[in-house]
């Protein structure tokens, strides 16, 4: 052949090479900007938030407060609900205004449809008689009202951790009568073989666990048991931790959770040199384990104990409920609604002390709130 | 001068050349040489002839034992299902024993497939490690192929064979996966403490970092002085020319000190080897000796302390 054919060759061969190389550099290293850090911890500790400000644009979409009235005192005047109404157990105590206005707002986050004959007030009162008890949505609703009552109290360390925020039925419910993230059990993600190694637990990629490949449900032992997540050693030498490599997965894998619930990456908890040490951890460490003790609270003794109301279109397919996890509340954000203290406008959900149920699991410890949020000098 | 190193205009196609003669007790080559244009573009144009011989023969029977058993347990884990298996290929894998087995053989279902996969994927690489001394053995070679590949296998071997035996379980050892290697990877680092704390991950790094640095300033300077001549480096480590003059100058120059064109190769060659040494040793300690590396960095007073900027944060549990 001629020396112009490899000349040719050459060039059109370099130029492939040179191109195939630029774009795999581009798509995999770059990000289509504008790329945001914010600086979380000591300057050198790496510690920062990364933010591109057009995934926050949705994710800010996602997260807007709904128009809300001014709180009303509860006036002593007034009747009390439960002189009005009949079968009010719950919220009786309040005052006719302040009930019909709880009862609207609730209907509006969570049947907020007036158009369609099954939502509204409808979603849970049989149409014409509020005081039948033929609905289990009612039941779950006053279950609710009590669970809304103890995350704003036995849990005030998680949900006010940050200024007096607390929580409404809003937080998770966003106008859906189920919260749009949600989580029961799957099936294994392998059929399972009694030839084959199959690994029916992990190696899916699923948004959970950031599509990597740690066990693909870390909620059911973490959120709904409370089996133990600490598995890095204590001390440089020691004999007593015989915990693995693929248990340290399964945390690592509600890690992750975390992690794309918040926005947010493991320098906004951990200093990740030492992700076990708490003395260069942050406060909202301290936050996120209350929240995981309110998460469990929540699944076991407001959700999960409610399952033989629940009709079966309302379970998983493995027949258990639908449970709570970081993202029912958080929707990608560090704080549920960027920290709107929706709950100043509706102090009808703080419950007097004989209908808010007890919480059930007293095992939930009550700890003094986080250290204050005060801006540090970071350098 | 029309003949050029890289992208060769001219390819001489001479009689294909069959190689030294072998030891009498040896299998002949086999294969007829043939050329390759495209292949010359990049490298030698002659392909063959082939020498496999029965350790090499065995290396590659066991290699591929190994290679189907992986597979095939990735393909039961997707339920044969092969358009799964091509989306789903770099998350599968063949997971060790759980730690519940310890250094007991379970069934093959939860972790018998991958011990026999793992002895026989050992077996291939010490056939194959066997079958580099002897063929260097035969062209009167150095073992320094042999000792670098040995260097290799220890590293694979502490991974998969030697740290797990000393813990007492098979489930330390890695999973055979692409992506699940390397979750294992992050795992094992966390579970211990941060493996960058392990002087002998950091040696091992230096070493690495080290290799590439040597081979991209070993290539440039070759091909540097290439229109000197330099390229044939064996010419000029017996008799120096103004190519191997030009090239030590240059380091001279630049950074005060210079290779020659012996030495060179011989740093390249510790500094390839001694990645997989020292990173070997790391991994062999880790659990074994030490089980935070980064506790045992304070201890040793080398991590350095910042100031706790959020105040006092309390462990909730104590």
């Amino acid at each position: 052949m001629k020396p112009e054919f490899f000349r040719k060759f050459n060039f059109l061969f370099g130029t492939a090479v040179v191109a195939l190389a630029a774009a795999a550099f581009l798509v995999l290293t770059f990000e289509r900007p504008t790329i945001e850090t914010v600086q979380s911890g000591f300057r050198g500790t790496s510690m920062g938030q990364v933010y591109n400000t057009r995934t926050l644009t949705a994710v800010q979409a996602r997260n807007t407060v709904p128009e809300m009235d001014e709180a009303i005192p509860n006036d002593p005047e007034s009747p009390r609900a439960s002189e009005i109404y009949e079968n009010v157990q719950i919220l009786g105590h309040l005052s006719v205004e302040q009930f019909g206005r709880i009862m609207l707002a609730m209907s509006e986050w969570i049947y907020p449809n007036a158009e369609n004959p099954a939502e509204s007030c409808n979603g849970c009162h049989v149409p014409g008689n509020f005081a039948a008890e033929d609905m289990y949505t009612k039941h779950v609703a006053r279950r609710m009202l009590q669970m809304v009552h103890t995350i704003n109290t036995t849990f005030s360390n998680h949900v006010n951790a940050n200024g007096e925020v607390g929580v409404t039925c809003y937080t998770c419910h966003r106008g859906q009568a189920v919260p749009a993230a949600v989580w029961s059990q799957e099936p294994s993600n392998a059929a399972p073989s009694r030839m084959w190694a199959v690994a029916g637990e992990q190696n899916r990629p699923v948004t959970a666990t950031g599509y990597a490949t740690l066990p693909t449900d870390p909620f059911t032992p973490y959120l709904w048991g409370d089996e133990e997540i600490r598995v890095i050693s204590g001390a440089a030498r020691e004999r007593n931790n015989n915990q693995s490599i693929l248990q340290t997965e399964w945390t690592y894998g509600l890690m992750m959770h975390m992690s794309t619930s918040l926005g947010v990456n493991c320098t906004f908890c951990h200093n990740s040199r030492s992700f076990a040490s708490w003395d260069s951890s942050t406060p909202q460490r301290v936050t996120a384990w209350h929240g995981i003790r309110m998460v469990r609270a929540i699944n076991n003794d407001y959700i999960e104990s409610l399952r033989d109301r629940f009709p079966p279109n309302r379970l998983g397919p493995l027949g258990d409920t639908l449970k709570v996890n970081c993202s029912t509340c958080h929707v990608g954000v560090y704080q549920p609604l960027y920290g709107a203290p929706m709950l100043r406008n509706y102090p009808e959900l703080i419950l007097p002390t004989q209908t808010a149920a007890p919480a059930a699991d007293p095992s939930a410890p009550v700890q003094p709130a986080a250290a204050p949020a005060a801006a540090p000098a970071l350098n | 001068m029309e003949y050029q190193f890289i992208f060769t205009r001219v390819q001489p196609h001479p009689p294909s050349y069959p190689g030294v003669p072998l030891p009498r007790d040896n299998q002949a080559r086999v294969g007829k040489p043939m050329h390759s244009r495209l292949l010359g573009l990049f490298a030698d144009a002659q392909i063959g002839p082939f020498y496999l011989g029965w350790l090499g023969l065995l290396s590659v029977a066991c290699g591929f034992i190994a290679f189907e058993i992986i597979g095939l347990n990735m393909l039961a884990s997707v339920n044969w299902n092969v358009v799964e298996f091509i989306r789903l290929l770099p998350w599968l894998a063949l997971e060790p024993p759980g730690p519940q087995w310890g250094l007991r053989i379970p069934p093959l279902n939860q972790g018998g497939w991958w011990l026999m996969a793992g002895f026989f994927l050992t077996a291939s690489v010490l056939l194959w490690l066997a079958r580099t001394w002897r063929r260097a053995d035969q062209l009167g070679l150095g073992q320094h192929t042999f000792w670098a590949f040995a260097a290799a296998i220890w590293l694979f071997l502490v991974l998969g064979f030697l740290r797990p035996l000393w813990m007492g379980s098979w489930s330390e050892a890695v999973p055979f996966g692409i992506f699940p290697h390397l979750d294992w990877t992050a795992a094992f680092s966390i579970r211990y403490g941060n493996l960058f704390y392990n002087p002998f991950h950091a040696l091992s790094i230096v070493f690495l970092y080290g290799s590439v640095l040597l081979f991209a300033m070993h290539g440039a300077t070759i091909l540097a002085v290439a229109r000197f001549g330099g390229e044939r480096e064996v010419d000029q480590a017996m008799d120096r020319g103004t190519a191997a003059e030009r090239a030590g100058i240059f380091w001279r120059w630049t950074m005060g000190f210079n290779a020659t064109y012996e030495s060179i190769h011989r740093w390249a060659w510790w500094f390839a080897v001694l990645t997989p040494l020292t990173g070997g040793i790391g991994i062999l300690l880790t659990g074994t000796v030490v089980d935070n590396w980064y506790l045992w960095a304070i201890e040793k007073r080398f991590a350095p302390a910042y100031p706790a900027v959020w105040g006092p944060i309390i462990d909730p549990t104590r």
